[in-house]
């Protein structure tokens, strides 16, 4: 086991464009406004936090979506600070067998480091699955009829998942609080009104909700709040020999982008500048112009 | 194994000053909105676009969408990604874009235009700091357009500029620009809304939208991004009196915690506050966190907290914290101006939940004023609040809640109205009456000297109306008096209210009509719910065959009414005939005796359902103490019930 310092990167890589930045606080200091007590990351903190309270507080038996993921820690760390040090709620694993042997090890080691109940569930064979679908789609299928054997089995009424608006144009469209049907589908069409931070609990007899806590945040965020938090992370999302993974799904259909980031201020640099897409490496959304559609309605994350 | 770890759990920064992403730069919300088909997509399109904010790949995967479908490249295509929008051209649902200008970040929200979708607009809406409202230059104001400018207003926005789009249509004429220019600040401005600009654009060509062109050379104001530039990020909550609404108390360890979002104001450890509706005064003793805690210094609105008090009371989720000297009025009764988007029309006398804060309550339409359209011109009022539309309604609220006028604030200023678990409508608070309730002007009613709370921690119980319900000989007084002993025996403080047993006496002046009967139930519900509102558990066994009879005593009761349908075959019953009645009534000497003349009405929505000719007298009792534990009526240990958990 090698250990990385997350401030290895050093501070002579903050790049040019925070000083571009720096002159907004002259901007502001011209209206009447004052000062703000809390930061960008502290707004998107109390937000998450709220929300995770909220659904606490209002459905029965709840489970947090964990995919190993940069984004589903930083909504481990997010519950953990919402319930002052520990998560009142199982984390969920629905494992496909096909993650990467870093992703196993980091389970293993924080689920017990963060006092997690963790429940490992595992997916059925390939063959259960829509044919119908491209292969890569097929494959992440998997995943959904995962989530429906859990569903069923433990009886969940709320699941915790960590995606996020700005990462597909689908995910856009989500409520915070987003009813699902007894199949566990997502019927776009017929959304209720979600307002006010006032959301819908009361999924009917045998359904469920998905709970969205990080849906306004966006990649930079998750990074930066893991930087600020100093949240352990998977190695494989920094560069190693002119490569680094931006999203981690199965191994078998992820595949890493070209970059030389290897800390989280070098991919926050990166971000900066950028124009591909995050999932620019997961072939599933790739295949064809709806198959990423046709999974989250089916029940996909 | 090969994992990355934090150099030191202590080392946390306090400042994110030098993100290197910029994620310090102020943000603004804006939402995009206007009738169908006026060009809101295709704005957003040409504004990431001219931002230089397109991810790679996607100006290529539109115009190869576009060709695939026979179509000219469309800009909309880029929000209008599933599937179904791409299909019927116009966007369902609300998606959100962020973009950056020179000095914001700015998240674009795109909302539907078409009349169908107006819950997911105002979805998209909700969330601005500002809003663009798009009109076709040829089209002119369309009724979307109106009923979009008054839900801007509703929801609180006031930052509104006002886009003239597919000004090539008309051949860029600065004189339609003017006409529709006129008529739209008219409309706003009668809402009390005054437009930050009005700019004439094409979406399509790009005129407007991030540089001036020649064609619209007789135009001087601001392009969109410039407008968009000048529009302020909302943040004045923190100089309003401190509201933390409760979201939950937490026993996960020795630290009893009251956790909640600060909406407004600020607070600090060692601050007096007045807990609402009840009026209870605390002292914050500590501000809890993770992993670092207690924390010191002051906490402002937009913080979700966690506080310790410096003594043991009953708090829980839905009272509102307030500082001593600024709390918000606790009440019974509000008027509201709110916008429905349910199907059925909401009409006076109308049963509803009101979600204000952390706190939900039942409540019932008592009048409905001022309902129009926000889309017509004229404005013809009518008595019920049809979707879409908009009015003024007077609610009175099952218990009372705490909430401000949303003119002092607007976020314990405003509610959700919610039918059969969904959001049906919502709208801003316009006053608070103080203590007001619905009882004739000459009675005064004398409150207990005890509180509800003082005698639930004693009994372990909340107050409630069991209504035991059933054909004669079902078995509902020998239900009633097992479930009377079992209570008793655990503390509780049980009260039997037998339908015989009070028509002998209180009763004695009423017969067997509908109307006796009626009124016999009536009289049976608010005894037994004075009972309960006094924290006794009033056991009601009466036949009580009318549905309607049964929902009003629901009504009299309301939360505290526990309906248990005990069932049995009618033949089982006339079989055991406890008092000999089905013997009279088939003799003839016994009229209108429900058993026989047939004219039993079952529950269809009851708590509980009890077939005694299956289960034995211990097991039923066993059943509707479950229920009751379940419904929170019964409880082993008050903290255990302040903790939620």
């Amino acid at each position: 086991m090698h250990l990385l310092d997350n401030e290895s990167g050093g501070p002579g890589l903050r790049p040019a464009a925070f000083t571009k930045a720096s002159s907004v606080p002259k901007i502001l200091a011209d209206g009447a406004l004052p000062a703000p007590s809390m930061d960008h990351l502290d707004e998107l903190e109390a937000q998450s936090i709220y929300i995770l309270r909220e659904a606490f507080a209002r459905l029965k038996k709840l489970a947090l979506l964990w995919s190993l993921g940069k984004d589903s820690n930083v909504m481990i760390w997010l519950a953990r600070k919402a319930f002052f040090g520990r998560a009142p709620f199982p984390a969920l694993h629905v494992d496909t067998g096909k993650k990467f042997p870093e992703m196993y090890a980091f389970r293993d080691r924080f689920s017990k480091e963060w006092d997690l109940d963790l429940k490992v569930e595992p997916c059925p064979p390939i063959d259960a699955v829509d044919p119908t679908l491209p292969p890569a789609a097929r494959s992440a299928a998997r995943k959904t009829e995962g989530l429906k054997w859990a569903l069923t089995k433990y009886g969940f009424d709320g699941l915790i998942a960590g995606i996020r608006r700005d990462e597909e144009a689908t995910r856009a469209k989500e409520r915070v609080f987003s009813p699902r049907g007894l199949e566990g589908g997502w019927d776009v069409r017929d959304q209720p009104p979600e307002f006010w931070d006032q959301f819908n609990a009361s999924p009917p007899q045998g359904a469920h909700l998905r709970i969205h806590p990080i849906l306004h945040w966006t990649e930079a965020d998750i990074w930066a709040y893991t930087k600020r938090e100093n949240i352990p992370i998977i190695p494989l999302y920094l560069a190693k020999d002119g490569k680094r993974y931006r999203s981690l799904g199965d191994q078998d259909i992820t595949n890493p982008v070209a970059s030389t980031a290897s800390s989280i201020d070098e991919i926050l640099t990166e971000l900066d500048g950028t124009k591909v897409p995050e999932r620019a490496g997961r072939a599933l959304d790739h295949e064809t112009e709806d198959a990423f559609e046709r999974l989250r309605v089916a029940g996909y994350l | 194994m090969n994992m990355i770890l934090p150099a030191s759990i202590s080392a946390m920064p306090n400042g994110t000053t030098s993100m290197p992403n910029g994620t310090t730069r102020p943000q603004v919300r804006i939402v995009i909105v206007g009738h169908v088909d006026h060009g809101k997509s295709t704005l957003v399109g040409r504004l990431l676009h001219e931002t230089g904010s397109l991810p790679e790949g996607k100006l290529e995967m539109l115009r190869e969408v576009s060709a695939r479908r026979g179509m000219p490249f469309e800009w909309s295509f880029l929000l209008d990604a599933l599937q179904t929008e791409r299909d019927q051209g116009i966007t369902i649902d609300t998606t959100q874009i962020r973009f950056r200008t020179r000095s914001r970040d700015v998240v674009l929200i795109d909302a539907p235009g078409h009349a169908e979708f107006l819950r997911n607009m105002i979805t998209g809406a909700s969330q601005a700091d500002g809003a663009v409202l798009i009109i076709d230059a040829l089209e002119g104001v369309r009724d979307q357009t109106r009923r979009h400018g008054y839900l801007l207003h509703l929801l609180g926005i006031k930052q509104v500029a006002i886009v003239v789009n597919k000004m090539d249509r008309v051949d860029f004429g600065a004189d339609r620009f003017r006409e529709i220019s006129d008529e739209i600040s008219a409309h706003l401005t009668g809402l009390g809304v005054t437009p930050t600009a009005i700019i004439p654009i094409s979406a399509r060509d790009g005129d407007g939208v991030a540089e001036h062109t020649s064609r619209i050379g007789w135009y001087r104001g601001p392009t969109v991004v410039e407008a968009l530039d000048a529009l302020e990020p909302a943040r004045p909550l923190e100089q309003l009196a401190l509201r933390l609404p409760v979201q939950a108390i937490y026993k996960f360890d020795d630290r009893r915690i009251v956790a909640g979002r600060i909406e407004s104001g600020r607070l600090s450890a060692g601050d007096e506050i007045v807990i609402m509706p009840a009026g209870k005064i605390a002292k914050i003793k500590t501000v809890e966190s993770w992993p670092v805690t207690p924390l010191a210094g002051s906490h402002g609105a937009g913080r979700s907290v966690g506080i310790t008090l410096d003594r043991e009371l009953f708090i829980e989720r839905g009272d509102i914290i307030a500082h001593a000297g600024a709390t918000p009025r606790d009440t019974r009764r509000i008027r509201a101006r709110i916008f429905w988007l349910h199907d059925k029309p909401l009409s006076k006398g109308d049963q509803i939940l009101i979600r204000l804060g952390t706190r939900e309550t039942r409540a019932s339409v008592v009048a409905i004023e001022k309902a129009v359209d926000p889309g017509e011109l004229s404005n013809e009022e009518t008595t019920a609040i049809a979707r879409n539309h908009v009015g003024e309604i007077d609610i009175s609220l099952a218990q009372p809640i705490a909430a401000d006028p949303y003119q002092e604030n607007p976020r314990t200023g405003r509610l959700v109205i919610e039918v059969n678990g969904r959001i049906a409508g919502g709208g801003l608070v316009l006053s608070v009456d103080a203590g007001q309730r619905a009882v004739p002007i000459d009675i005064v009613p004398v409150e207990s000297a005890l509180r509800p709370e003082e005698r639930s921690a004693r009994y372990h119980h909340n107050g409630a109306v069991i209504w035991l319900t059933g054909l004669p000989g079902s078995g509902k007084s020998t239900l009633a008096r097992a479930l009377e002993r079992r209570l008793f025996s655990r503390g509780g403080s049980p009260i039997l209210l037998d339908g015989d047993t009070l028509r002998a006496g209180l009763n004695n002046d009423l017969g067997f009509s509908p109307q006796d009967r009626s009124e016999n139930i009536r009289r049976l519900a608010e005894v037994a719910t004075h009972l309960a509102r006094n924290g006794h558990i009033a056991i009601v066994a009466a036949v009580s065959p009318s549905i309607a009879d049964r929902a009003a005593a629901r009504r009299i009761a309301d939360t505290a009414f526990r309906e248990v349908h005990v069932a049995a075959p009618a033949e089982v019953c006339e079989s055991r005939d406890p008092k000999g009645h089905y013997a009279k009534a088939r003799a003839g000497s016994l009229p209108s005796f429900t058993g026989i003349t047939n004219d039993y009405q079952s529950p269809t929505a009851c708590e509980l359902k009890i077939d005694t000719s299956t289960r034995s007298v211990a097991d039923a009792t066993d059943a509707v103490e479950k229920m009751l534990a379940e419904t929170g009526i019964l409880f082993d240990e008050l903290t255990d019930l302040a903790a939620n958990i």
